[in-house]
């Protein structure tokens, strides 16, 4: 597989970053920053940035299992993620999360029949003060109410 | 395009140091830095010795922001200044902490007051290196963050010889991937090396032995940012700002059943009476406030009555047997349902344990299980003792402090609320099928 010239030119100017012979220091920021490209950790993606660091396609697999941003599967075009941590569910992110599911038919972690659309209950995103709130991928939502959760998806839906 | 984080005028109560520029325009731009006193600071710091510098953080009374509380001018001088090995500096923007949503706002609106913290830091302890660790989901920040650090090696306030001064440093963020445990410092460093985000056995402390097992300072966003207001108005005016023993201003998060929510710059030592109806409008729908978190999720608890005499500094909540830490307040009013809130706060510990230690592992599910019951009302009052009695046998006997954070609000939520927990007894709202299950796991 390849990656495009721009995350080539990223990944080549990251090593300078760390203390030489640290390179695996890079191993979280490639596996995201190609995330963001591929979509999902696919088995072509570890491996690629596993040859890059000089690593096992095992240490790779060990650091992917643990961190909760690192999709173990194909996600929606649109990863919709909902919070319903304390600040929020205090301004109601709970019913807006089951309405969410309710409105796609889908369940956390679940991506619609489609392919457009992801749901992801997540915790606090640091958007306490601006409740209740969501990302819509790397984008931010404050505020939200229902009406315009309903007309996100209808949105999403339509594109 | 970014959504704004910012009410349009700040609050008449606020003491507004580190957020001056924020109202600006352009207030990223390194232009609108410099022309605003930006870098100041650390040129006055690059006319001064390490010592001196340490000694005006010293006298600021700036404490860690992150949570802890650590005195700043101290941990900074426990770095082996002569040690043969390459010194760093960290800064934690994991912020993770339920209810905390203030270092956003500094990297979102002055990205170089941050970079100007860090090289004074880097001049007292001779560190050349630094990262910028920011959680995952707060990319566009990181973007931010990296057009600054772009700026600033443009224009020479980083890189070599920064300024004619000799003094060289370079800086880079580093992204987190989805762990609030990466926030606690030694699991940082892992990530920031690469690895899971488990904890260090410590001694020895990251300024000893910290990124790449080499003497660090790592510090929360905040504190870094304070650096430079600092060194310009000198450590003791600085000081003077908040009370004896607490230097300065506190960004404070003002969350839950509030009428203003925001985040607003306030001196330390500010009345929580004051926080609550001066500057957040009062509680919402003219309500009465049954309960407040003073910091972040994992602080224990105060009842509306008990919060409404405190101040928000470190050694008043302390007194109240509570924290200050991170700074984001959560207000509940009185129709607050305190099963659910009790919920929803160990869920996420729950999901966010690591799994090292079995305490913290099996105590947090086992929390989980019996509060989902009380809340489902299946549960028995042995189910509310067993909650108390579990939280009681984490509290200190973890590796990390999550474990302490997961047991402490839990605790208090159970001692100040006890009888919600049990009016909920016997009031069933689950449907058979949930109930076999929950029956299964609980013997
Ligand atoms: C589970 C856990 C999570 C933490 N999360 C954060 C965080 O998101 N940001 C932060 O600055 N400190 C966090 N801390 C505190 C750090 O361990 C550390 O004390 C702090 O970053 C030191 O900086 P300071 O002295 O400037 O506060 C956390 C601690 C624990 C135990
Ligand atoms: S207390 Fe929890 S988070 Fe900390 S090391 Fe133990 S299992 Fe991990
Ligand atoms: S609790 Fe939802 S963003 Fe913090």
């Amino acid at each position: 597989m390849t990656f495009s010239p721009e995350l080539e030119k990223r990944f080549a100017e990251m090593a300078a970053k760390y203390p030489e012979g640290r390179q695996k220091a890079c191993l979280i920021p490639m596996l995201m920053y190609a995330q963001d490209e591929v979509g999902h950790m696919t088995e072509e993606l570890k491996e690629e940035v596993a040859k890059r660091l000089n690593i096992s396609v095992l240490e790779v697999n060990e650091v992917v299992g643990y961190y909760t941003m690192m999709r173990k599967k194909r996600m929606g075009e649109t990863h919709l993620q909902i919070c319903t941590n304390i600040s929020c569910l205090l301004w109601d992110g709970d019913q807006l999360w089951e309405r969410a599911c309710q409105k796609l038919g889908i369940g956390h972690n679940e991506v619609t029949a489609d392919g457009k659309i992801s749901l992801e209950e997540v915790e606090c995103i640091g958007a306490c003060s601006w409740a209740p709130a969501i990302q819509v991928n790397y984008d931010f939502q404050h505020h939200v109410t229902p009406e315009q959760l309903d007309k996100l998806i209808d949105d999403l839906r339509k594109a | 395009m970014y959504p704004s984080l910012l009410h349009e005028s700040p609050h008449p109560d606020e003491t507004i140091v580190l957020g001056k520029r924020f109202r600006l325009p352009d207030s990223r731009r390194i232009g609108t830095y410099l022309a605003h006193e930006g870098y100041q600071g650390f040129l006055k710091a690059s006319q001064m010795t390490p010592e001196q510098i340490i000694d005006e953080v010293k006298a600021s009374n700036l404490r860690g922001r992150g949570g802890a509380g650590f005195p700043t001018g101290l941990k900074w001088s426990f770095v082996p200044r002569q040690s043969p090995k390459p010194k760093y500096i960290v800064v934690n923007g994991d912020e993770s902490e339920p209810g905390t949503c203030k270092d956003r706002v500094l990297i979102q609106y002055d990205p170089h007051q941050l970079i100007e913290g860090i090289l004074i830091a880097g001049r007292a302890v001779d560190a050349h290196r630094g990262w910028i660790y920011i959680r995952g989901e707060y990319r566009y920040l990181i973007d931010i963050m990296d057009e600054a650090i772009a700026e600033a090696y443009a224009r020479g306030w980083l890189g070599k010889n920064i300024q004619g001064t000799g003094f060289d440093f370079d800086l880079s963020t580093h992204t987190g991937a989805g762990a609030y445990e990466c926030g606690e410092e030694s699991a940082l460093l892992e990530s920031l090396e690469g690895k899971r985000g488990v904890p260090r056995i410590r001694p020895p402390f990251p300024a000893v032995s910290g990124a790449f097992q080499c003497p660090t300072v790592l510090n929360n966003v905040e504190t870094f940012a304070a650096v430079p207001s600092i060194m310009r108005m000198g450590g003791q005016a600085w000081a003077a700002l908040g009370i004896p023993k607490a230097g300065g201003t506190k960004f404070t998060c003002l969350t839950g059943h509030v009428n203003r929510t925001g985040v607003y710059e306030l001196a330390l030592g500010f009345p929580v009476r004051k926080m609550i109806e001066d500057v957040g409008g009062g509680i919402r729908g003219g309500k009465k406030l049954k309960a407040m978190i003073p910091g972040g999720s994992s602080c224990p608890i105060l009842t509306g009555e008990e919060a409404w005499e405190l101040n928000m500094d470190y050694d008043s909540m302390a007194k109240a047997k509570t924290m200050l830490g991170s700074g984001g307040v959560v207000l509940m009013d009185e129709d607050t349902d305190m099963v659910k809130a009790a919920l929803r706060i160990i869920r996420f510990y729950q999901h966010e344990s690591c799994g090292w230690c079995i305490p913290c592992r099996e105590g947090t599910l086992w929390l989980k299980k019996l509060l989902t019951r009380l809340d489902e009302g299946v549960g028995t009052v042995k189910d509310i003792d067993l909650v108390g009695d579990l939280a009681d046998n984490m509290l200190g006997r973890t590796f990390c402090p999550l474990g302490d954070a997961a047991a402490m609000p839990t605790m208090s939520i159970v001692r100040k609320f006890r009888h919600e927990f049990e009016a909920k007894l016997g009031r069933k709202t689950v449907s058979m099928a949930g109930l076999s299950q929950l029956v299964s796991i609980t013997g």
